[in-house]
């Protein structure tokens, strides 16, 4: 996989949110994505970003342009210094939530996004790596 | 400024959002709605999200609390106008709303939600308490 | 490979084409009906040319370099024009690797040093050996191009969308509903749904051969969509060994309209937008 462009953005407040979404549209719309997978990856970015938020105050995304063959696409990475997930397997259930959330942030953002790995352990933090390829 | 405007239309109250949601400006319009149902007595409430373009499971939530809190305090919430693509990614995302009316556009949910005040006999008589 | 081996093949060019003419001639598998014996020999010195220009001491065992592009560009218009022609692929890739026993009787008769001969002769076969694989690339991306072309067209032209009333439409389903189908499928109708104000979708599976549990999730999925933009969705064409096997494997559509006929699905649609048919009765009498 190559790189093409990266981007760095520090979240620190609600309105980073918007911030962030805009420049994410910015890159998908530069590779051509379409507008269905955009608004997934863009609805993706909105539900990691608000974990980072709520958990750990706020963190960095790094968005990249990366190339595969002839796929193009989005990479995302969301890192915090948060007090990371205990139980990764339990975080990524539909419906469970140790917040009062509808507990469908990352199972469901998994969903809309073509790869998505996560790296966490308390006291940690946590790392949120995910794909959205142009045709994924 | 943090708040999206509510319109009065006869008992039916509308919201046009047209802005970017943030989870603050959310959370806003779910109190100013309560309590503008609340104060007007209206009927119905009217969203209008086809300038949106993501709503995620938070405002999805938002959508769905404004839906059941409008019902407790005996008014009905259509949401119009959502976007293909919004639709597609909510279902994927695994948040159909269940329990919140659509409708493709803000006259088909005028009509949505006179056509359910009409089939409501009991309601009609508070109706005749609150004239116009 | 020593830059005295490389110096060596380069001064013996000519005898490098001529053995490896030879060879190509002898091989009982030489189509010379699809290429005439000049044109072989044209391609076949300016591959050599190309070759023996761009290797050095440094770059032999490198066959990712920078360096070895010209002589890939080569192989590729080699392997695109004969797959034109109707070679085969491995016909292609042994006109390659014949290549080697005209280098490798060069370099025996050259060097005397066994052991140098013993190495060179392995860096060369590898080498050859890459080039012959380039050219396999190169086909099978050729296919992959006209196979990616071809779902495109597919995708396209299998979703046609029918306005068949005002404020309903329905979408016929021909062939496998799979994910990225079913993303199409949704996106076109969604569309259509906001364009042409549609209340009423009909999405008739008649053309649809199976429906197992991810089929069904899919229709699921577009109908539960449908229905966050405002509109209702009805499913059609439901053959009676499809209804056997959603009961059999337990499948839940109790929150979709179902409906066996494309027809009752457009009377039930009439019936949602308060709309009636009746027969216009001809007085006999005028």
């Amino acid at each position: 996989m190559i790189t093409l462009n990266r981007d760095r953005l520090l979240i620190h407040k609600d309105q980073d949110v918007v911030i962030l979404r805009n420049r994410v549209k910015e890159y998908a719309t530069k590779i051509g994505m379409g507008l269905v997978n955009q608004t997934k990856l863009i609805t993706g970015t909105s539900e990691l970003v608000r974990n980072m938020l709520r958990y750990a105050q706020g963190g960095e995304v790094l968005i990249e342009v990366v190339s595969r063959g002839r796929e193009n696409g989005i990479r995302l990475t969301f890192s915090d210094r948060g007090p990371g997930i205990a139980d990764l397997d339990k975080a990524m259930q539909d419906g469970f939530s140790t917040g009062r959330s509808l507990g469908l942030g990352l199972p469901g953002t998994k969903r809309l996004m073509s790869e998505f790995s996560i790296k966490s352990a308390p006291g940690e933090g946590t790392t949120v790596t995910v794909i959205k390829w142009k045709n994924g | 400024m943090d708040r999206i405007p509510i319109l009065k239309m006869g008992q039916f109250l509308l919201v046009t959002i047209q802005i970017d949601l943030y989870d603050r400006i959310a959370l806003n319009l779910e109190t100013d709605l309560v309590q503008m149902i609340h104060k007007t007595g209206a009927r119905g409430v009217l969203i209008d999200i086809s300038a949106v373009s993501i709503v995620d499971s938070f405002m999805g939530r938002i959508l769905g609390n404004i839906a059941t809190m409008s019902k407790i305090l005996d008014a009905e919430t259509v949401v119009v106008g959502m976007q293909p693509a919004v639709a597609i990614t909510l279902v994927e995302l695994g948040l159909p709303l269940n329990g919140v009316f659509t409708a493709l556009n803000v006259e088909r949910g005028m009509n949505l939600l006179q056509s359910r005040l009409a089939s409501n006999p009991d309601e009609e008589e508070d109706e005749d308490d609150n004239p116009e | 490979m020593k830059a005295s081996t490389i110096k060596m093949l380069q001064s013996k060019k000519e005898q490098i084409i001529e053995l490896w003419m030879e060879n190509q001639m002898e091989d009982p598998t030489l189509r010379e009906d699809l290429m005439s014996n000049e044109d072989l020999r044209v391609q076949s010195i300016e591959l050599i040319d190309t070759l023996l220009h761009t290797l050095n001491e440094g770059n032999s065992t490198q066959v990712e370099s920078q360096d070895f592009e010209p002589v890939f560009e080569i192989l590729a218009g080699i392997s695109l024009s004969r797959a034109r022609q109707g070679y085969t692929p491995r016909e292609t890739a042994t006109f390659i690797f014949s290549l080697k026993d005209a280098i490798f009787s060069v370099l025996g008769e050259n060097i005397s040093d066994l052991s140098l001969l013993n190495q060179e002769l392995l860096e060369v076969s590898k080498l050859i050996d890459s080039l012959g694989i380039v050219t396999f690339e190169t086909f099978i991306q050729g296919r992959e191009e006209v196979i990616l072309r071809q779902t495109d067209e597919i995708a396209e032209i299998s979703t046609p969308i029918i306005r068949v009333w005002d404020g309903i439409i329905a979408l016929p389903i021909i062939g496998t509903l799979d994910s990225a189908r079913t993303q199409i499928v949704m996106e076109n109708l969604l569309v259509e749904i906001v364009n042409s104000e549609s209340s009423i979708a009909i999405l008739d599976i008649s053309g649809v051969p199976a429906v197992d549990s991810l089929v069904a999730q899919h229709l699921i999925k577009t109908v539960s969509a449908t229905r966050l933009m405002g509109a209702e969705c009805i499913i059609s064409g439901i053959r009676p060994e499809i209804a056997q096997t959603i009961v059999h494997l337990g499948i839940d559509l109790s929150s979709i309209i179902t409906k066996a006929t494309l027809a009752s699905a457009l009377r039930q649609a009439f019936t949602m937008l308060q709309l009636e048919v009746t027969k216009v009765r001809k007085d006999k009498k005028v």
